[in-house]
């Protein structure tokens, strides 16, 4: 099993502010591609002008990176800061 | 030294000890940069902001910004204060405070710490109007290319 956390407007349009799913092994971008392929609503949500970076285990990954059950995921849209 | 925080409480009654704690030996130029909540984007009236961000992930992502920012310009010392939750209008929201030896390295860190923390550390703001209809912020093209002039190695 893997945690996949949303923020931001993700968040809000999915409704869903985390969940849980069954994860024998893949990586970052996988889990985008398996997530997307769950309607057109959420190709459509995690669209890639819609997310800005991953987050896996509480650090920030700025390239393709395995995921391993037990990992937490965030899903992170554009940030609006400062 | 680095200082980040990330707050609800407002931090102006902070300002004086702040400019005490920066102050190191040899800084020769303290620049300090306040950000305030405005009161309109484009034409609706705003209520209030609220601002989202993620605990543990978005003070990492800072000092990132803050260690580049060492890298680069060799500052002394620098703090963030960025406030989350709810903020009126006219509230300050972001303190960016940079030491240096010379104002140069202090007034181009300071531009580069705040174009960074716009664009790279995970805060997000909704915008409540006075209209009572609300709006996630979306991320702003002139912020990213204001961004992209800092090409550092």
């Amino acid at each position: 099993m893997i945690k996949i956390r949303y923020f931001g407007f993700l968040k809000e349009i999915l409704n869903l502010e985390e969940e849980e799913i069954k994860w024998s092994k893949g990586n970052s971008q996988e889990l985008l591609t398996f997530l997307r392929t769950r309607s057109s609503f959420w190709a459509e949500s995690l669209s890639e002008e819609n997310i800005f970076r991953l987050v896996i285990n509480k650090k920030v990954i700025y390239e393709t990176t395995p995921i391993s059950s037990g990992d937490e995921i965030a899903i992170l849209p554009p940030v609006t800061g400062g | 030294m680095f200082w980040v925080k990330i707050q609800e409480a407002p931090f102006d009654a902070e300002l004086p000890n702040l400019d005490q704690k920066i102050q190191e030996n040899n800084c020769g130029a303290l620049v300090s940069f306040k950000g305030i909540v405005r009161g309109y984007d484009e034409k609706d009236p705003l209520d209030y902001l609220y601002l989202e961000h993620f605990p543990e992930v978005t003070e990492q992502e800072i000092e990132r910004i803050l260690q580049r920012a060492q890298g680069h310009w060799g500052i002394r010392s620098a703090i963030v204060i960025h406030r989350v939750g709810r903020l009126n209008i006219g509230e300050n929201i972001v303190l960016v405070m940079v030491s240096a030896s010379h104002r140069k390295a202090a007034f181009e860190a300071s531009q580069f710490i705040m174009d960074y923390l716009k664009t790279e550390a995970p805060f997000w703001k909704k915008e409540f109007f006075q209209n009572g209809n609300s709006r996630w912020v979306e991320a702003k093209q002139s912020d990213i290319e204001q961004k992209k002039r800092w090409a550092l190695s």
